[in-house]
């Protein structure tokens, strides 16, 4: 597994403070973030592969920072967004899958091969000429994890993968990424998503305020969100919420 | 299969016919050529000779009637006023062959686009324009350009639908300033995550 190290991060948007004191090591497969809406995990999520830089401290994965290693660092980066119709670029299913591909420098045959694996494995085969934003919201988000995975990165991070999505396409997305060969990062309010993780991470107002096993973690999760009276519940989405919080 | 009837124009309809297996360039170059050629044609009758060879072109490519139909009628609403205009200004004759050159033009942009992916014709756009990087020109950056300028189409549609919806929900009247601001909004935060999107996917690596 790959290295993911937060020395000292810190970040704030103007004068609001959304990150601070941020200092783990991830290496374990699969670690999952919960916290309020605003308490920084989609912004902490962000800083991973350097979507957003971090005002203060440093992220790195495996030695190499997003600020000065960006395309290396995309490149074992996966990022997987919660709206899927905003990661779809091209209009067909398995065009856009391709896409990803794109600047590979792998050839046609190559990428054909490779496209045709992953929609198999998403269960997406039949929709390969489909017109992707004609596409239930549950087919989107299968398609946009096949975006992701057909560059065969080394993490896949993801941001609230399951929000937008009913029961049925939540549990689909979940055992995906469950059974992930990749190191997995997932930010989600879906606490049972995070039940066969192997940490979890707890952030209050940008600081980590519990780190362990999931059970503990979300045990403290839960007692954080009755003594604070916060109206977060889980399986829900707030739009309002303010960017990357 | 593709339902391109309720699909925005630029669509691909899947398929295996002589049309689909040409070369994006030589498609581009022929409906140049095409266009150009039906632009010239001086008489209606000429026009209607024209108008039975892309409809043939239509039948080998094997695309359904009302799909062909679904990218010509946005232009119910031009045609009517050119014609009128051409009518007043120059007679019947000349309303016939220019809207008659329009459509055809349209037709045949649509027969490209039904018959060829996306991802190749920015190939082809790229190969096109590779000699202009000696002056500093990317090639990918423009043909991604025009990608996202299409994906754009069904996205902002999309937010229209939503806004116009929940603006008749909450039993509101139609208001320009109402379904505007909203949808301009939502439209800056969809390019917004569109763009990260780009750059988590290493589009610009």
């Amino acid at each position: 597994m790959s290295e993911i190290r937060f020395e000292s991060v810190g970040h704030r948007y103007g004068d609001r403070i959304v990150l601070q004191d941020i200092d783990l090591a991830l290496t374990e497969g699969k670690v999952g973030v919960v916290g309020a809406n605003g308490s920084g995990k989609s912004t902490l999520a962000r800083t991973i592969n350097g979507l957003v830089t971090p005002t203060a401290g440093r992220v790195t994965v495996d030695g190499l920072s997003p600020a000065g290693h960006g395309r290396e660092v995309r490149r074992k980066v996966g990022f997987v967004f919660t709206d899927p119709d905003t990661q779809i670029v091209m209009p067909t299913v398995a065009e856009d899958v391709a896409f990803s591909l794109r600047r590979s420098g792998l050839g046609k045959a190559e990428i054909a091969r490779r496209v045709s694996e992953i929609l198999c494995r998403m269960g997406l085969s039949d929709y390969a000429d489909h017109p992707a934003h004609l596409l239930s919201g549950g087919q989107k988000q299968l398609l946009a994890l096949a975006a992701v995975l057909v560059r065969e990165p080394a993490v896949v991070v993801a941001d609230e993968p399951t929000t937008l999505l009913d029961l049925r396409n939540a549990r689909r997305i979940a055992a995906i990424l469950a059974t992930l060969p990749q190191q997995v990062i997932a930010v989600t309010h879906d606490l049972t998503l995070l039940e066969t993780f192997d940490r979890v991470i707890v952030l209050d107002a940008g600081r980590v305020v519990a780190d362990s096993a999931p059970g503990e973690a979300l045990r403290q999760y839960r007692a954080l969100c009755d003594d604070t009276g916060d109206d977060t519940r889980e399986n829900t989405y707030d739009a309002a919420e303010p960017a990357h919080g | 299969m593709a339902d391109a009837s309720h699909a925005p124009a630029g669509l691909y309809w899947p398929g295996s016919s002589v049309l689909h297996r040409l070369p994006a360039a030589v498609k581009l170059l022929g409906l140049l050529a095409g266009v150009i050629a039906i632009a010239l044609i001086p008489r209606w009758w000429q026009l209607a000779i024209a108008a039975a060879g892309v409809a043939l072109l239509f039948a080998a490519a094997r695309i359904p009637l009302r799909v062909a139909w679904s990218q010509l009628r946005p232009l119910r609403y031009l045609i009517p006023v050119v014609a009128a205009l051409q009518i007043y200004l120059a007679g019947w004759h000349t309303a016939v062959t220019v809207c008659g050159t329009i459509v055809l033009a349209v037709a045949l942009a649509a027969l490209v686009t039904l018959t060829t992916r996306v991802t190749a014709m920015l190939d082809a756009l790229s190969a096109v324009l590779r000699p202009l990087r000696r002056v500093g020109v990317d090639p990918d950056r423009i043909a991604l350009l025009l990608a996202t300028t299409i994906r754009c189409i069904p996205l902002v549609a999309g937010i229209v639908a939503e806004v116009t919806e929940a603006r008749k929900a909450r039993g509101l009247g139609f208001s320009i300033r109402a379904l505007g601001a909203p949808v301009v909004i939502r439209s800056l935060r969809a390019a917004d995550a569109l763009g990260e999107s780009l750059a988590a996917r290493g589009a610009d690596d």
